[in-house]
């Protein structure tokens, strides 16, 4: 125990700091930034990545800055909040229903974006094909969707604290609103439906900074309330009986988890649409790296969402040039394979 | 510290499990909770940990109802180990034995001395200390149910409740658990009540034998003055012969029923073998 830890004391403040933790996190982070600026060289422009890093800061020729400042930047920084909001609200829901297989789909939030999308898509389009309202506004339209959905789940297994229930009508819920979606997809005109399901594949082309500013803001805020609720999530994740022993207050708890992992979820979906698996696959992939506390889990958790996601992008914007693949498409295509494997394992045993 | 319940009624839904029960729980000894399952036992204990808000009545800690107490500060005098925890998976003996840390922590507040004091503490007593960065999913029965002892032994409390510590475990690794615990509560004074199914086992280790019977107090006191062939029938349905446990002079209970009875078979055996005073018989021997 005294070679793997760290204590940190001062005053009244006091840490026990895991050594491996800190190493896992330091690579991740220069993983990270190095997809990132790969990232922002690669595509029809090709720019190396110190001159796309100096084009970051302005300091590169005119048009390699407005490639990467106007165009490539805003997407990547969707893309890297996007994966790690969908991450931490995956590791949150997996620790407070204690399945490592639970994601953000089984409160319903993917799947209640994905109806509002739809419901605005539809309601506000003309026989024409001409928006009555600004496209603007769709990523309203689906968080408002995503939260609204959120709650009708919470506030249908609010009796009786067991999460079982959450997970039932979760799984029920979103049922319906796809249900509801696929009914609008089918009687609506074939613009909506082409448009729909690019944004339930989820993509993060087209995005705008002033997009970015706001995920940003949003993801800093419940990332940090997250990660001061980690301690309270790491009791819950003994059970509930357990949980309570050591002084846990259950419900006020558990509805501020879920608040949290919902407007995470929800924001990214706003911006990027249903890009699946990253909330499943991001906190699984941490935990063998860090174990199972979420004070290291979390911020983990994120830095592989944010990478994935960028990498999808990247492959999604590359493979098939000219045409670009939604971001989602690839999250899947190894987020499936990799959900499979992970039932391979835990049937065998290890 | 004394933990108490007063007329409490408890129910799930508007079904009542227990109706105005009262039961002081007995200081720094071992109080065990016997009766047939479904009979109220885990209830009342869950009562007593605050997990169930009763319906009418109180639980009293030192006077003062846990209902309008603060939970966290509950937790530092009283402790709870539910039946058959499951630990997330990975999640190593020390992670879980700090755990037991909770209600002494805040957010800029995770390790202070004294955690780390009790911590520590916690697996010398359970003998952990070289399994200390080892997942609990990885150990064997006997020890993850030591790893969850010192999670709660971390919580430092006076007063121990246990929910059926030894279901699942094998014998030996019982025998184990009841010892450490039989020696926390004489080595350090710490009340402990729990439930336990063995009525042999309850006998050598309770100091006081609560049974419950259809949410009610059938009787308690020392083993060896409630556990009788009456209380066995009235509680449990059951004949049996009570004896004294040839080891430790505790009660023991010996229950009917079918099987083979060796000494039936024997008795058998004697009075065929007695048969042969007709003298036929005595010739083809």
């Amino acid at each position: 125990m005294a070679g793997k830890y760290i204590s940190l004391r001062y005053g009244r403040f006091s840490q026990l700091i895991d050594k491996k933790v800190v190493r896992v996190n330091i690579v991740l982070i220069f993983l990270f930034l190095i997809v990132a600026i790969i990232s922002l060289g690669l595509g029809d422009y090709v720019i190396h990545p110190f001159d796309a890093l100096k084009a970051v800061f302005g300091m590169g020729d005119a048009m390699q800055n407005l490639v990467v400042r106007n165009f490539r930047m805003p997407r990547i920084v969707l893309a890297a909040l996007a994966g790690m909001a969908l991450a931490i609200s995956g590791a949150i829901l997996q620790g407070l229903v204690r399945n490592p297989l639970a994601s953000p789909d089984i409160i319903g939030v993917t799947d209640g974006a994905a109806l509002a999308t739809v419901g605005f898509l539809a309601l506000f389009n003309t026989s024409d094909n001409a928006m009555t309202v600004s496209i603007e506004w769709l990523p309203l339209a689906s968080f408002l969707g995503a939260l609204g959905v959120a709650w009708l789940v919470h506030a249908l297994a609010k009796k009786g604290y067991s999460t079982v229930r959450l997970v039932l009508i979760g799984t029920g819920i979103a049922a319906l609103a796809k249900a509801l979606t696929q009914f609008l997809m089918v009687t609506g005109p074939i613009y909506l439906a082409s448009r729909a399901n690019i944004w339930i594949t989820g993509s993060v082309n087209g995005a705008k900074w002033n997009q970015d500013i706001l995920l940003l803001v949003w993801f800093v805020f419940f990332f940090t309330v997250s990660l001061w609720l980690a301690r309270r999530l790491n009791a819950h994740e003994l059970g509930e009986g357990v949980a309570a022993g050591i002084g846990v207050a259950l419900r006020g708890d558990r509805t501020l988890l879920i608040i949290a992992a919902t407007a995470l979820a929800g924001g990214a979906v706003a911006f990027s649409g249903g890009i699946g698996f990253v909330g499943l696959m991001a906190p699984h992939m941490a935990r063998r790296l860090v174990g199972s506390g979420h004070g290291a889990l979390l911020p983990t958790s994120a830095l592989f969402g944010g990478i994935i996601v960028m990498i999808s992008d990247l492959a999604g914007r590359m493979l098939f040039l000219p045409l670009e693949i939604p971001a989602g498409v690839f999250t899947s295509a190894i987020g499936a394979p990799y959900f499979i494997y992970l039932l391979y394992k835990s049937r065998g045993g290890k | 510290m004394v933990l108490e319940a007063r007329a409490i009624t408890v129910a799930y839904g508007d079904h009542p499990i227990i109706e105005a029960l009262n039961l002081e729980i007995p200081k720094e000894k071992i109080t065990v909770f016997i009766g047939k399952n479904g009979c109220g036992k885990s209830t009342l204990l869950s009562a007593f940990a605050r997990l169930l808000k009763p319906k009418a009545g109180s639980v009293v800690l030192n006077g003062k109802d846990i209902a309008k107490m603060p939970t966290k500060k509950v937790a530092r005098d009283l402790s709870l180990l539910p039946q058959a925890p499951v630990a997330p998976e990975g999640l190593t003996v020390l992670q879980l034995v700090r755990q037991g840390r909770y209600p002494y922590q805040n957010w800029l507040n995770q390790w202070s001395t004294d955690d780390e004091r009790a911590v520590r503490h916690a697996l010398r007593v359970t003998n952990l200390e070289d399994l200390a960065d080892r997942p609990v999913d990885s150990l064997s029965g006997g020890q993850r149910q030591r790893a969850w002892i010192a999670m709660v032994l971390a919580q430092e409390t006076d007063i121990l409740l246990l929910d059926e510590p030894t279901t699942y475990l094998d014998l030996s690794h019982q025998v184990e658990i009841l010892d450490l615990l039989f020696a926390l509560n004489r080595a350090e004074k710490r009340t402990i009540a729990m439930v336990l199914h063995d009525i042999n086992l309850a006998c050598r280790y309770a100091d006081h034998i609560v049974a419950v019977h259809n949410g009610r107090i059938y009787a308690q006191g020392a083993p060896e003055e409630i556990i009788n062939e009456q209380l066995m029938r009235d509680v449990f349905k059951i004949e049996a012969k009570i004896i004294n446990d040839p080891l430790f002079g505790t009660p023991m209970c010996i229950p009917h029923g079918r099987g083979r009875n060796l000494i039936k078979q024997r008795q058998q055996e004697q009075f065929e073998n007695r048969q042969p005073t007709n003298p036929v018989a005595v010739k083809n021997r």
